[in-house]
């Protein structure tokens, strides 16, 4: 079992290292990582990344923040996070309705979209 | 009117995460490509918007139990160890290699999204030909 003890620890580092350099995707790492290698069921794989999240999401904010070159409006950081919680629920009724496989794809096409604008910007 | 915007922006973000797709992607791109935040304070929007949604999500969790607890320790504390560099880099960095880092990162999520929806539309294509128990087995 010890390879196994060992992918957590990588799976871990990179979902952190992934959530401090873009402030965004450990998440995406975790998910995949810990369904293949741990194994884990789908809701409890995204349960437990969550738990992890938090945490490391929090380390990152705070060094974000208290580093002087990063300046951010606090009140469009509430505008952003109201309308995130409030979405938050919507998403989480709209799951259990959708799960189709023309939505990751649409999402997908989505991100490839975004990903590429983002290049040429 | 901004704030509409904004708070749009985060709703859009926030249905995508509630769904269990990872907010981020969404958000970033809205905030740096239609209201022209730049990449580093996006990012920092993110991590601050992910901290209130997160935590009403993991109650819920915790309650019904979803969370492994084996590993979970170590799963965190090498996340931290991770991040904090990667968060000091990040602070540093050029923002326009971060917006081509984070571009490239995305455009790995579209890729393994999309491989993902082929698969289970081949699946889903198989499983109307096989009898329903072996495809089962399978999940």
């Amino acid at each position: 079992m010890k390879p196994r003890k060992h992918i957590s620890a990588l799976i871990g580092t990179i979902a952190g290292a992934a959530n401090g350099l873009f402030g965004a995707g450990g998440g995406s790492i975790l998910v995949p990582g810990l369904e293949k290698f741990i194994p884990l069921e789908t809701h409890k794989a995204h349960a437990t990344a969550l738990a992890v999240m938090l945490p490391l999401s929090v380390v990152s904010a705070v060094i974000y923040t208290v580093s002087s070159n990063v300046e951010i409006e606090w009140l469009t950081v509430l505008y952003v996070s109201g309308g995130g919680v409030i979405g938050g629920v919507i998403g989480a009724k709209l799951l259990k309705k959708l799960s189709a496989a023309w939505l990751n794809i649409l999402f997908g096409l989505f991100l490839a979209a975004g990903a590429i604008r983002m290049l040429t910007l | 009117m901004n704030w509409l915007w904004f708070a749009l922006a985060g709703l859009a973000a926030g249905i995508i995460s509630g769904m269990g797709i990872g907010g981020g992607a969404v958000l970033i791109p809205a905030l740096t490509i239609l209201l022209a935040t730049g990449q580093r304070e996006a990012q920092h929007i993110n991590l601050l918007f992910f901290l209130p949604t997160a935590a009403i999500a993991l109650c819920t969790h915790i309650k019904e139990g979803n969370i492994e607890k084996k590993g979970l320790l170590k799963l965190t504390l090498f996340g931290v160890l991770g991040a904090v560099p990667a968060a000091l880099i990040a602070v540093r960095i050029n923002a326009d290699w971060l917006r081509k880092g984070f571009a490239v990162f995305l455009l790995c999520m579209a890729v393994y999204e999309l491989v993902k929806g082929w698969k289970k539309r081949k699946e889903r294509k198989g499983s109307s030909a096989a009898p329903p128990h072996t495809v089962n087995r399978r999940q």
